[in-house]
Protein backbone atom coordinates (compact mmCIF):
# COMPACT_ATOMS: atom_id res chain seq x y z
CA UNK A 1 0.00 0.00 0.00
CA UNK A 2 1.60 3.33 -0.92
CA UNK A 3 1.37 5.86 1.18
CA UNK A 4 -1.09 7.94 -0.75
CA UNK A 5 -3.53 5.60 -0.33
CA UNK A 6 -3.06 4.86 2.78
CA UNK A 7 -4.08 8.63 3.60
CA UNK A 8 -7.14 7.90 1.77
CA UNK A 9 -8.45 4.88 3.63
CA UNK A 10 -7.37 7.43 6.87
CA UNK A 11 -9.88 10.19 5.35
CA UNK A 12 -12.68 7.42 4.71
CA UNK A 13 -12.34 6.48 8.24
CA UNK A 14 -12.95 9.93 9.56
CA UNK A 15 -15.75 10.18 7.36
CA UNK A 16 -17.54 6.97 8.82
CA UNK A 17 -16.47 8.83 11.98
CA UNK A 18 -18.28 12.29 11.28
CA UNK A 19 -21.32 10.26 10.19
CA UNK A 20 -21.58 8.45 13.45
CA UNK A 21 -20.89 11.85 15.57
CA UNK A 22 -24.21 13.62 13.76
CA UNK A 23 -25.99 10.04 14.28
CA UNK A 24 -24.96 10.50 17.81
CA UNK A 25 -26.34 13.84 18.12
CA UNK A 26 -29.54 13.01 16.65
CA UNK A 27 -30.03 10.15 18.78
CA UNK A 28 -30.55 12.76 21.52
CA UNK A 29 -33.80 14.00 20.15
CA UNK A 30 -35.64 11.16 21.82
CA UNK A 31 -34.78 9.50 25.66
CA UNK A 32 -35.32 5.92 24.24
CA UNK A 33 -33.00 6.93 21.54
CA UNK A 34 -30.02 8.52 23.13
CA UNK A 35 -27.83 5.51 24.45
CA UNK A 36 -27.92 3.96 21.05
CA UNK A 37 -26.72 8.06 19.92
CA UNK A 38 -24.06 7.42 22.69
CA UNK A 39 -22.92 4.03 21.16
CA UNK A 40 -22.44 5.28 17.62
CA UNK A 41 -20.22 8.58 19.21
CA UNK A 42 -18.34 5.63 21.03
CA UNK A 43 -17.66 3.60 17.58
CA UNK A 44 -16.69 6.65 15.54
CA UNK A 45 -14.10 7.91 18.23
CA UNK A 46 -13.43 5.03 18.94
CA UNK A 47 -12.45 4.41 14.52
CA UNK A 48 -10.93 8.04 14.75
CA UNK A 49 -8.38 7.26 16.99
CA UNK A 50 -7.52 3.83 15.71
CA UNK A 51 -7.07 4.59 12.55
CA UNK A 52 -4.76 7.64 13.79
CA UNK A 53 -2.56 5.81 15.31
CA UNK A 54 -1.89 4.06 11.99
CA UNK A 55 -1.00 7.24 10.46
CA UNK A 56 2.76 6.62 9.42
CA UNK A 57 3.08 9.89 10.45
CA UNK A 58 3.29 8.99 14.24
CA UNK A 59 6.93 7.77 14.73
CA UNK A 60 7.17 7.16 18.31
CA UNK A 61 4.36 5.92 20.48
CA UNK A 62 5.78 6.06 24.15
CA UNK A 63 4.47 9.13 25.19
CA UNK A 64 1.13 8.79 22.96
CA UNK A 65 0.39 5.69 25.09
CA UNK A 66 1.65 7.24 28.56
CA UNK A 67 -0.76 10.28 27.55
CA UNK A 68 -3.43 8.17 26.74
CA UNK A 69 -3.28 6.00 30.03
CA UNK A 70 -3.01 9.18 31.28
CA UNK A 71 -5.83 10.84 29.46
CA UNK A 72 -8.42 7.36 30.85
CA UNK A 73 -6.94 7.88 34.48
CA UNK A 74 -8.58 11.32 35.08
CA UNK A 75 -11.09 10.51 32.51
CA UNK A 76 -13.12 8.05 34.12
CA UNK A 77 -13.30 9.77 37.50
CA UNK A 78 -14.50 12.44 35.75
CA UNK A 79 -16.96 10.27 34.45
CA UNK A 80 -18.14 9.03 37.82
CA UNK A 81 -18.54 12.03 39.27
CA UNK A 82 -21.75 12.09 41.45
CA UNK A 83 -24.44 14.10 39.57
CA UNK A 84 -24.52 17.17 41.24
CA UNK A 85 -21.03 17.88 40.46
CA UNK A 86 -22.05 17.40 36.93
CA UNK A 87 -21.97 21.38 36.37
CA UNK A 88 -18.45 21.14 37.44
CA UNK A 89 -17.40 18.66 35.88
CA UNK A 90 -18.49 19.97 32.30
CA UNK A 91 -17.04 23.17 33.18
CA UNK A 92 -13.77 21.31 33.81
CA UNK A 93 -14.10 19.48 30.31
CA UNK A 94 -14.28 22.60 28.32
CA UNK A 95 -11.31 23.55 29.98
CA UNK A 96 -9.61 20.38 29.03
CA UNK A 97 -11.04 20.60 25.36
CA UNK A 98 -9.90 24.20 24.84
CA UNK A 99 -6.44 23.50 26.72
CA UNK A 100 -5.96 20.65 24.05
CA UNK A 101 -6.93 22.59 21.13
CA UNK A 102 -4.11 25.67 22.27
CA UNK A 103 -1.73 23.40 23.19
CA UNK A 104 -1.74 22.16 19.39
CA UNK A 105 -2.57 25.27 17.66
CA UNK A 106 0.82 26.48 19.84
CA UNK A 107 2.77 23.48 18.58
CA UNK A 108 1.45 23.92 15.43
CA UNK A 109 3.85 27.50 15.88
CA UNK A 110 6.91 26.21 16.49
CA UNK A 111 6.70 23.39 13.90
CA UNK A 112 8.74 23.67 10.87
CA UNK A 113 9.23 27.15 9.24
CA UNK A 114 7.33 30.01 10.31
CA UNK A 115 3.93 30.22 9.01
CA UNK A 116 2.65 32.29 5.95
CA UNK A 117 0.58 35.69 7.22
CA UNK A 118 -3.14 33.82 6.44
CA UNK A 119 -1.96 30.36 8.15
CA UNK A 120 -0.45 32.75 10.73
CA UNK A 121 -4.05 34.69 11.66
CA UNK A 122 -5.93 30.92 11.76
CA UNK A 123 -2.99 29.97 14.22
CA UNK A 124 -3.74 33.12 16.24
CA UNK A 125 -7.43 33.18 16.29
CA UNK A 126 -7.81 29.62 17.41
CA UNK A 127 -4.97 30.05 20.06
CA UNK A 128 -6.77 32.89 21.53
CA UNK A 129 -9.92 31.63 21.97
CA UNK A 130 -8.75 28.13 23.00
CA UNK A 131 -6.59 30.24 25.75
CA UNK A 132 -8.86 32.60 26.97
CA UNK A 133 -11.71 29.29 26.85
CA UNK A 134 -9.22 27.62 29.24
CA UNK A 135 -8.76 29.51 32.12
CA UNK A 136 -12.60 31.25 31.86
CA UNK A 137 -13.86 27.36 32.28
CA UNK A 138 -11.51 26.77 35.04
CA UNK A 139 -13.02 29.88 36.53
CA UNK A 140 -16.06 28.66 36.07
CA UNK A 141 -15.00 25.18 37.53
CA UNK A 142 -13.84 26.84 40.69
CA UNK A 143 -17.03 28.82 41.20
CA UNK A 144 -18.87 25.98 40.69
CA UNK A 145 -17.29 23.89 43.23
CA UNK A 146 -17.18 26.54 45.33
CA UNK A 147 -13.28 27.00 45.49
CA UNK A 148 -14.17 30.93 44.32
CA UNK A 149 -16.57 33.23 45.60
CA UNK A 150 -20.21 32.29 43.66
CA UNK A 151 -20.84 35.83 44.10
CA UNK A 152 -20.17 38.21 40.66
CA UNK A 153 -16.77 39.81 41.66
CA UNK A 154 -16.89 43.39 40.23
CA UNK A 155 -15.38 46.89 40.55
CA UNK A 156 -15.48 50.08 38.42
CA UNK A 157 -14.36 49.84 34.99
CA UNK A 158 -13.89 46.74 34.63
CA UNK A 159 -15.27 46.24 30.88
CA UNK A 160 -12.97 48.86 29.89
CA UNK A 161 -9.98 46.93 31.62
CA UNK A 162 -11.27 43.75 30.15
CA UNK A 163 -11.79 44.86 26.98
CA UNK A 164 -8.65 46.27 26.89
CA UNK A 165 -6.59 43.28 27.85
CA UNK A 166 -8.78 41.20 24.88
CA UNK A 167 -7.85 44.17 22.49
CA UNK A 168 -4.20 44.19 23.85
CA UNK A 169 -4.38 40.14 22.49
CA UNK A 170 -5.94 40.99 19.20
CA UNK A 171 -3.50 43.57 18.66
CA UNK A 172 -0.61 41.19 19.02
CA UNK A 173 -2.12 38.66 16.77
CA UNK A 174 -2.15 41.38 14.19
CA UNK A 175 1.51 42.07 15.02
CA UNK A 176 1.99 38.64 14.81
CA UNK A 177 0.22 38.74 11.07
CA UNK A 178 2.38 41.16 9.97
CA UNK A 179 5.72 39.23 11.10
CA UNK A 180 4.80 35.66 11.34
CA UNK A 181 8.66 35.07 12.57
CA UNK A 182 8.42 36.92 15.82
CA UNK A 183 8.83 34.71 18.24
CA UNK A 184 8.88 36.25 20.80
CA UNK A 185 5.19 38.34 20.65
CA UNK A 186 3.32 34.78 20.52
CA UNK A 187 4.07 33.73 23.81
CA UNK A 188 2.95 37.07 25.38
CA UNK A 189 -0.35 37.00 23.25
CA UNK A 190 -1.05 33.22 24.52
CA UNK A 191 -0.56 34.86 28.13
CA UNK A 192 -2.63 37.68 27.64
CA UNK A 193 -5.35 35.86 26.31
CA UNK A 194 -5.10 33.22 28.73
CA UNK A 195 -5.58 36.62 31.38
CA UNK A 196 -8.41 37.66 29.11
CA UNK A 197 -10.26 34.42 30.13
CA UNK A 198 -9.73 34.90 33.78
CA UNK A 199 -11.33 38.53 33.52
CA UNK A 200 -14.14 37.06 31.20
CA UNK A 201 -15.52 35.19 33.41
CA UNK A 202 -14.48 36.55 37.71
CA UNK A 203 -17.31 38.78 37.24
CA UNK A 204 -19.98 36.47 36.35
CA UNK A 205 -22.31 35.11 39.60
CA UNK A 206 -23.44 31.93 40.07
CA UNK A 207 -26.76 32.40 38.71
CA UNK A 208 -25.82 33.13 35.52
CA UNK A 209 -23.86 29.65 35.42
CA UNK A 210 -25.91 28.27 32.89
CA UNK A 211 -25.31 30.69 30.10
CA UNK A 212 -21.79 30.57 30.62
CA UNK A 213 -21.74 27.07 30.94
CA UNK A 214 -23.23 27.25 27.28
CA UNK A 215 -20.99 29.87 26.03
CA UNK A 216 -17.62 28.41 27.01
CA UNK A 217 -18.99 25.14 25.54
CA UNK A 218 -19.69 27.12 22.10
CA UNK A 219 -16.08 28.57 22.82
CA UNK A 220 -14.47 25.12 23.01
CA UNK A 221 -16.21 24.26 20.07
CA UNK A 222 -15.02 27.01 17.56
CA UNK A 223 -11.61 26.70 19.11
CA UNK A 224 -11.88 22.94 17.44
CA UNK A 225 -13.22 24.13 14.67
CA UNK A 226 -10.52 27.09 13.83
CA UNK A 227 -7.82 24.40 14.62
CA UNK A 228 -9.48 21.98 11.54
CA UNK A 229 -8.54 24.77 9.60
CA UNK A 230 -5.09 25.57 10.70
CA UNK A 231 -4.35 21.68 10.42
CA UNK A 232 -6.28 21.16 7.39
CA UNK A 233 -8.28 18.45 9.33
CA UNK A 234 -12.25 18.35 7.78
CA UNK A 235 -12.78 15.61 10.96
CA UNK A 236 -11.89 18.57 13.52
CA UNK A 237 -13.65 21.86 11.14
CA UNK A 238 -17.31 19.54 11.57
CA UNK A 239 -17.27 18.36 15.42
CA UNK A 240 -16.05 21.59 16.36
CA UNK A 241 -18.72 23.13 14.42
CA UNK A 242 -21.36 20.76 15.82
CA UNK A 243 -20.05 21.87 19.34
CA UNK A 244 -20.36 25.28 18.58
CA UNK A 245 -23.19 25.17 17.04
CA UNK A 246 -24.27 23.03 20.04
CA UNK A 247 -23.09 26.07 22.79
CA UNK A 248 -24.79 28.65 20.66
CA UNK A 249 -27.94 27.14 20.73
CA UNK A 250 -27.88 26.59 24.50
CA UNK A 251 -26.72 29.99 25.09
CA UNK A 252 -29.39 31.57 23.12
CA UNK A 253 -31.91 29.98 24.57
CA UNK A 254 -30.60 30.44 28.07
CA UNK A 255 -30.65 34.21 27.12
CA UNK A 256 -34.33 34.09 25.93
CA UNK A 257 -34.87 32.35 29.65
CA UNK A 258 -33.19 35.11 31.41
CA UNK A 259 -34.44 38.18 28.97
CA UNK A 260 -30.62 39.12 28.57
CA UNK A 261 -29.13 40.13 24.99
CA UNK A 262 -26.53 38.46 23.25
CA UNK A 263 -24.66 41.71 23.43
CA UNK A 264 -25.16 41.04 27.36
CA UNK A 265 -23.24 38.23 27.51
CA UNK A 266 -20.54 38.95 25.06
CA UNK A 267 -19.23 41.33 26.79
CA UNK A 268 -19.35 39.28 30.33
CA UNK A 269 -21.49 42.13 31.88
CA UNK A 270 -23.76 39.92 33.73
CA UNK A 271 -24.21 39.96 37.77
CA UNK A 272 -24.07 43.62 37.83
CA UNK A 273 -27.30 44.53 36.96
CA UNK A 274 -28.11 42.57 39.97
CA UNK A 275 -25.55 44.04 42.36
CA UNK A 276 -27.21 47.07 42.26
CA UNK A 277 -30.46 46.32 42.59
CA UNK A 278 -30.77 45.53 46.70
CA UNK A 279 -33.27 47.92 46.65
CA UNK A 280 -36.25 48.93 49.25
CA UNK A 281 -37.85 46.36 51.62
CA UNK A 282 -40.37 47.03 52.85
CA UNK A 283 -41.79 45.36 56.57
CA UNK A 284 -44.14 43.00 55.03
CA UNK A 285 -45.80 40.25 56.77
CA UNK A 286 -45.64 36.44 55.58
CA UNK A 287 -47.72 33.86 56.38
CA UNK A 288 -45.60 30.11 57.32
CA UNK A 289 -46.09 26.78 58.01
CA UNK A 290 -45.57 23.81 59.78
CA UNK A 291 -44.66 20.16 57.87
CA UNK A 292 -47.44 18.93 59.67
CA UNK A 293 -49.69 22.00 57.87
CA UNK A 294 -48.14 21.25 54.42
CA UNK A 295 -48.63 17.60 54.71
CA UNK A 296 -52.16 18.21 55.00
CA UNK A 297 -52.62 20.66 52.26
CA UNK A 298 -50.57 18.70 49.75
CA UNK A 299 -52.59 15.51 50.61
CA UNK A 300 -55.99 16.95 50.58
CA UNK A 301 -54.60 18.55 46.83
CA UNK A 302 -55.69 16.94 43.33
CA UNK A 303 -52.77 18.56 41.56
CA UNK A 304 -49.49 19.63 42.93
CA UNK A 305 -46.51 20.84 40.78
CA UNK A 306 -43.39 21.00 42.42
CA UNK A 307 -40.89 23.73 40.97
CA UNK A 308 -37.21 22.89 42.06
CA UNK A 309 -34.22 25.02 41.75
CA UNK A 310 -30.76 24.80 42.91
CA UNK A 311 -31.34 25.04 46.40
CA UNK A 312 -32.81 21.48 45.85
CA UNK A 313 -29.33 20.29 44.03
CA UNK A 314 -27.62 22.30 47.12
CA UNK A 315 -29.24 20.88 49.78
CA UNK A 316 -29.18 17.16 47.76
CA UNK A 317 -32.66 16.95 48.53
CA UNK A 318 -33.67 15.50 44.99
CA UNK A 319 -33.88 11.82 46.44
CA UNK A 320 -36.33 13.10 49.59
CA UNK A 321 -38.46 14.98 46.71
CA UNK A 322 -38.51 11.76 45.14
CA UNK A 323 -40.44 9.97 48.46
CA UNK A 324 -42.76 13.18 48.44
CA UNK A 325 -43.66 12.01 44.62
CA UNK A 326 -44.02 8.91 46.02
CA UNK A 327 -46.37 9.27 49.29
CA UNK A 328 -48.43 11.62 46.76
CA UNK A 329 -49.08 9.28 43.76
CA UNK A 330 -49.99 6.76 46.23
CA UNK A 331 -52.45 8.77 47.67
CA UNK A 332 -53.95 9.57 43.78
CA UNK A 333 -52.42 13.40 43.79
CA UNK A 334 -51.09 14.07 40.11
CA UNK A 335 -47.98 15.57 40.96
CA UNK A 336 -46.14 17.10 38.24
CA UNK A 337 -42.19 19.22 38.26
CA UNK A 338 -42.29 22.51 36.34
CA UNK A 339 -38.38 23.23 35.14
CA UNK A 340 -37.43 26.44 33.80
CA UNK A 341 -34.76 26.38 31.33
CA UNK A 342 -32.25 28.29 33.63
CA UNK A 343 -32.79 26.71 37.13
CA UNK A 344 -29.89 25.68 38.70
CA UNK A 345 -26.68 25.92 37.55
CA UNK A 346 -26.52 24.44 33.77
CA UNK A 347 -29.06 23.84 30.91
CA UNK A 348 -31.09 20.87 32.09
CA UNK A 349 -29.72 20.62 36.05
CA UNK A 350 -32.73 20.19 37.24
CA UNK A 351 -33.92 17.10 34.63
CA UNK A 352 -31.06 14.89 35.33
CA UNK A 353 -31.07 15.30 39.45
CA UNK A 354 -34.71 13.85 39.14
CA UNK A 355 -34.07 11.69 36.72
CA UNK A 356 -31.29 10.30 38.92
CA UNK A 357 -33.68 10.18 42.04
CA UNK A 358 -35.75 8.13 39.52
CA UNK A 359 -38.56 10.61 38.77
CA UNK A 360 -40.13 9.05 35.29
CA UNK A 361 -39.39 11.65 32.67
CA UNK A 362 -42.61 12.24 31.85
CA UNK A 363 -43.23 14.11 34.88
CA UNK A 364 -40.94 16.62 34.23
CA UNK A 365 -42.31 19.14 32.57
CA UNK A 366 -40.59 22.59 30.58
CA UNK A 367 -41.91 26.02 31.39
CA UNK A 368 -43.81 26.43 27.88
CA UNK A 369 -46.16 23.62 28.24
CA UNK A 370 -47.09 23.98 32.17
CA UNK A 371 -47.55 27.61 32.89
CA UNK A 372 -50.88 27.42 31.36
CA UNK A 373 -51.62 24.48 33.85
CA UNK A 374 -50.81 27.06 37.37
CA UNK A 375 -54.43 28.20 37.42
CA UNK A 376 -55.69 24.79 37.86
CA UNK A 377 -53.06 23.56 40.12
CA UNK A 378 -54.02 23.20 43.47
CA UNK A 379 -50.90 23.40 45.19
CA UNK A 380 -47.03 24.62 43.65
CA UNK A 381 -44.37 23.64 46.12
CA UNK A 382 -41.25 25.61 45.29
CA UNK A 383 -38.24 23.99 46.71
CA UNK A 384 -35.04 25.78 46.30
CA UNK A 385 -36.16 27.83 43.54
CA UNK A 386 -36.51 31.84 43.66
CA UNK A 387 -35.94 34.54 41.09
CA UNK A 388 -37.62 32.18 37.95
CA UNK A 389 -41.06 32.26 40.30
CA UNK A 390 -40.42 36.01 40.92
CA UNK A 391 -43.66 37.71 39.34
CA UNK A 392 -42.11 41.16 39.70
CA UNK A 393 -40.68 40.28 36.40
CA UNK A 394 -44.06 40.05 34.71
CA UNK A 395 -45.34 43.38 36.36
CA UNK A 396 -42.62 45.56 37.92
CA UNK A 397 -40.82 47.41 34.93
CA UNK A 398 -38.24 48.51 37.39
CA UNK A 399 -37.18 45.06 38.37
CA UNK A 400 -33.98 44.39 37.11
CA UNK A 401 -35.57 40.74 35.85
CA UNK A 402 -38.69 42.61 34.60
CA UNK A 403 -39.21 40.72 30.94
CA UNK A 404 -38.06 37.43 32.29
CA UNK A 405 -40.08 34.57 31.68
CA UNK A 406 -41.42 33.05 34.74
CA UNK A 407 -42.98 30.16 36.18
CA UNK A 408 -46.47 31.34 37.12
CA UNK A 409 -46.88 29.67 40.22
CA UNK A 410 -48.20 32.77 41.77
CA UNK A 411 -51.64 31.37 39.66
CA UNK A 412 -51.36 28.38 41.61
CA UNK A 413 -54.63 27.88 44.17
CA UNK A 414 -52.07 27.80 47.12
CA UNK A 415 -48.25 28.48 46.90
CA UNK A 416 -45.62 26.84 49.56
CA UNK A 417 -42.05 28.17 49.28
CA UNK A 418 -39.39 26.06 51.17
CA UNK A 419 -36.66 28.13 52.18
CA UNK A 420 -34.38 28.80 54.32
CA UNK A 421 -34.97 32.08 55.61
CA UNK A 422 -36.14 35.29 54.37
CA UNK A 423 -32.72 36.62 53.39
CA UNK A 424 -32.76 37.12 49.77
CA UNK A 425 -30.44 35.31 47.61
CA UNK A 426 -26.57 36.60 46.42
CA UNK A 427 -29.55 38.02 43.72
CA UNK A 428 -30.68 40.32 46.09
CA UNK A 429 -33.70 40.54 44.21
CA UNK A 430 -37.33 40.84 46.64
CA UNK A 431 -39.74 38.04 45.78
CA UNK A 432 -43.43 39.75 46.09
CA UNK A 433 -44.69 35.72 45.35
CA UNK A 434 -43.59 35.34 49.95
CA UNK A 435 -45.79 38.00 50.56
CA UNK A 436 -49.40 36.68 48.84
CA UNK A 437 -52.05 35.61 50.94
CA UNK A 438 -51.93 32.44 49.13
CA UNK A 439 -47.96 31.80 50.09
CA UNK A 440 -46.93 29.59 52.95
CA UNK A 441 -43.23 30.01 53.76
CA UNK A 442 -41.69 26.51 54.69
CA UNK A 443 -38.73 27.64 56.79
CA UNK A 444 -36.21 25.21 57.18
CA UNK A 445 -33.26 23.16 54.98
CA UNK A 446 -35.19 21.92 51.68
CA UNK A 447 -33.59 17.98 52.74
CA UNK A 448 -35.31 18.18 56.16
CA UNK A 449 -38.37 19.57 55.56
CA UNK A 450 -39.16 17.43 52.35
CA UNK A 451 -38.25 14.38 54.48
CA UNK A 452 -40.81 15.83 57.17
CA UNK A 453 -43.68 16.39 55.11
CA UNK A 454 -43.09 12.86 53.88
CA UNK A 455 -43.06 11.44 57.48
CA UNK A 456 -46.44 13.21 58.23
CA UNK A 457 -48.19 11.80 55.03
CA UNK A 458 -47.05 7.97 55.68
CA UNK A 459 -47.86 8.77 59.66
CA UNK A 460 -51.40 9.54 58.82
CA UNK A 461 -51.89 6.47 56.19
CA UNK A 462 -51.38 4.08 59.19
CA UNK B 1 -5.15 31.84 0.86
CA UNK B 2 -4.52 28.21 0.70
CA UNK B 3 -6.97 26.29 -1.61
CA UNK B 4 -7.71 24.13 1.22
CA UNK B 5 -9.09 26.86 3.36
CA UNK B 6 -12.53 27.31 1.01
CA UNK B 7 -13.23 23.39 0.74
CA UNK B 8 -12.66 23.66 4.64
CA UNK B 9 -14.92 26.81 5.14
CA UNK B 10 -17.39 24.79 3.09
CA UNK B 11 -17.50 22.17 5.51
CA UNK B 12 -17.51 24.26 8.51
CA UNK B 13 -20.78 25.96 7.55
CA UNK B 14 -22.63 22.67 5.94
CA UNK B 15 -21.78 21.70 9.30
CA UNK B 16 -22.80 23.83 11.49
CA UNK B 17 -26.64 23.90 9.41
CA UNK B 18 -26.21 20.35 9.97
CA UNK B 19 -25.50 20.55 13.68
CA UNK B 20 -28.31 23.50 14.38
CA UNK B 21 -31.23 21.34 13.20
CA UNK B 22 -29.88 17.75 14.63
CA UNK B 23 -29.83 19.96 17.75
CA UNK B 24 -32.93 22.11 17.71
CA UNK B 25 -34.44 18.93 18.17
CA UNK B 26 -32.65 17.46 20.99
CA UNK B 27 -35.70 17.27 24.07
CA UNK B 28 -34.56 20.35 26.65
CA UNK B 29 -34.85 17.16 29.51
CA UNK B 30 -31.86 16.11 27.72
CA UNK B 31 -29.59 19.28 27.48
CA UNK B 32 -27.14 18.38 30.01
CA UNK B 33 -26.37 14.88 28.34
CA UNK B 34 -26.11 17.13 25.05
CA UNK B 35 -23.60 19.04 26.78
CA UNK B 36 -21.58 15.98 27.82
CA UNK B 37 -21.74 14.36 24.48
CA UNK B 38 -21.07 17.34 22.21
CA UNK B 39 -18.13 17.81 24.30
CA UNK B 40 -16.66 13.73 24.16
CA UNK B 41 -17.21 14.49 20.59
CA UNK B 42 -15.09 17.51 20.01
CA UNK B 43 -12.50 15.60 22.10
CA UNK B 44 -11.89 14.11 18.93
CA UNK B 45 -8.95 16.38 18.74
CA UNK B 46 -7.16 14.17 20.10
CA UNK B 47 -6.19 12.96 16.47
CA UNK B 48 -4.53 15.76 16.20
CA UNK B 49 -3.06 15.92 19.67
CA UNK B 50 -1.64 12.18 18.48
CA UNK B 51 -0.06 13.37 15.13
CA UNK B 52 1.30 15.75 16.91
CA UNK B 53 3.00 14.14 20.03
CA UNK B 54 4.08 11.12 17.39
CA UNK B 55 5.96 13.55 14.77
CA UNK B 56 8.22 13.93 17.51
CA UNK B 57 9.96 17.32 15.99
CA UNK B 58 10.69 18.82 19.09
CA UNK B 59 10.72 18.56 22.58
CA UNK B 60 8.19 21.15 23.04
CA UNK B 61 6.07 19.84 20.16
CA UNK B 62 6.37 16.48 21.55
CA UNK B 63 5.51 18.09 25.51
CA UNK B 64 2.74 19.75 24.13
CA UNK B 65 1.01 17.21 22.01
CA UNK B 66 1.40 14.90 24.82
CA UNK B 67 -0.55 17.24 27.24
CA UNK B 68 -3.48 17.77 24.49
CA UNK B 69 -3.20 14.04 23.81
CA UNK B 70 -3.86 13.57 27.92
CA UNK B 71 -6.69 16.54 27.76
CA UNK B 72 -8.87 15.78 25.23
CA UNK B 73 -8.64 11.63 25.80
CA UNK B 74 -9.86 12.70 29.10
CA UNK B 75 -12.59 14.12 28.16
CA UNK B 76 -13.39 11.49 25.21
CA UNK B 77 -13.60 8.99 28.17
CA UNK B 78 -15.22 10.96 30.97
CA UNK B 79 -17.36 12.62 28.05
CA UNK B 80 -18.70 9.10 26.94
CA UNK B 81 -19.15 7.46 30.63
CA UNK B 82 -21.28 10.05 31.95
CA UNK B 83 -23.42 10.55 29.15
CA UNK B 84 -24.05 7.08 29.08
CA UNK B 85 -24.51 6.97 33.37
CA UNK B 86 -27.19 10.15 32.84
CA UNK B 87 -28.96 8.87 29.78
CA UNK B 88 -29.69 5.44 31.82
CA UNK B 89 -31.18 7.47 34.84
CA UNK B 90 -34.41 8.80 32.28
CA UNK B 91 -36.92 6.63 32.68
CA UNK B 92 -40.36 6.81 31.69
CA UNK B 93 -42.01 5.22 34.29
CA UNK B 94 -40.85 4.49 37.59
CA UNK B 95 -40.16 1.43 39.08
CA UNK B 96 -43.39 1.22 41.44
CA UNK B 97 -43.18 0.75 45.11
CA UNK B 98 -46.12 -0.30 46.51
Amino acid sequence: MTELALQQYLDFAYIVAVVLFILSLKGLSSPASARWGVLAGEIGAALAVIVTLCNPEVAQYKWILITLIIGAGVGVPLGLVHMTAVPQRTALSHAFGALSAAMIGVAEYYVGTAPTRFEMGEIALEVIIGSLTFTGSLIAAGKLQEILPQRPIVYRGQNIVSLSVLAGALGLAVALVVNPANATLFPVMVIVALFFGILLVTPIGGADMPTVISLLNSYAGVSAALLGFVLNSKVLVVAGALDGSSGLILSVIMCKAMNRSFTNVMFGAFGQVQASAAGVQEDRTVRSATPDEAAGILAAANKVVIVPGYGMAVAQAQHKVRELYDALTKRGVDVRFAIHPVAGRMPGHMNVLLAEADIPYDRLIEMDDINGDFPQTDVALVIGANDVTNPAARTDTGSPIYGMPILDVDKARTVMVIKRSMNPGFAGIDNPLYYLDKTLMLFGDAKSFVNSIVHELSGNAH
Amino acid sequence: MPPDFISNLYVFILAGFVGFQVIRRVSPLLHTPLMSLTNALDAIVVVAAIIIAGRHETRLTTVLGAIAVAASFSNMVGGFLITDRMLRMFKSRGPKKS
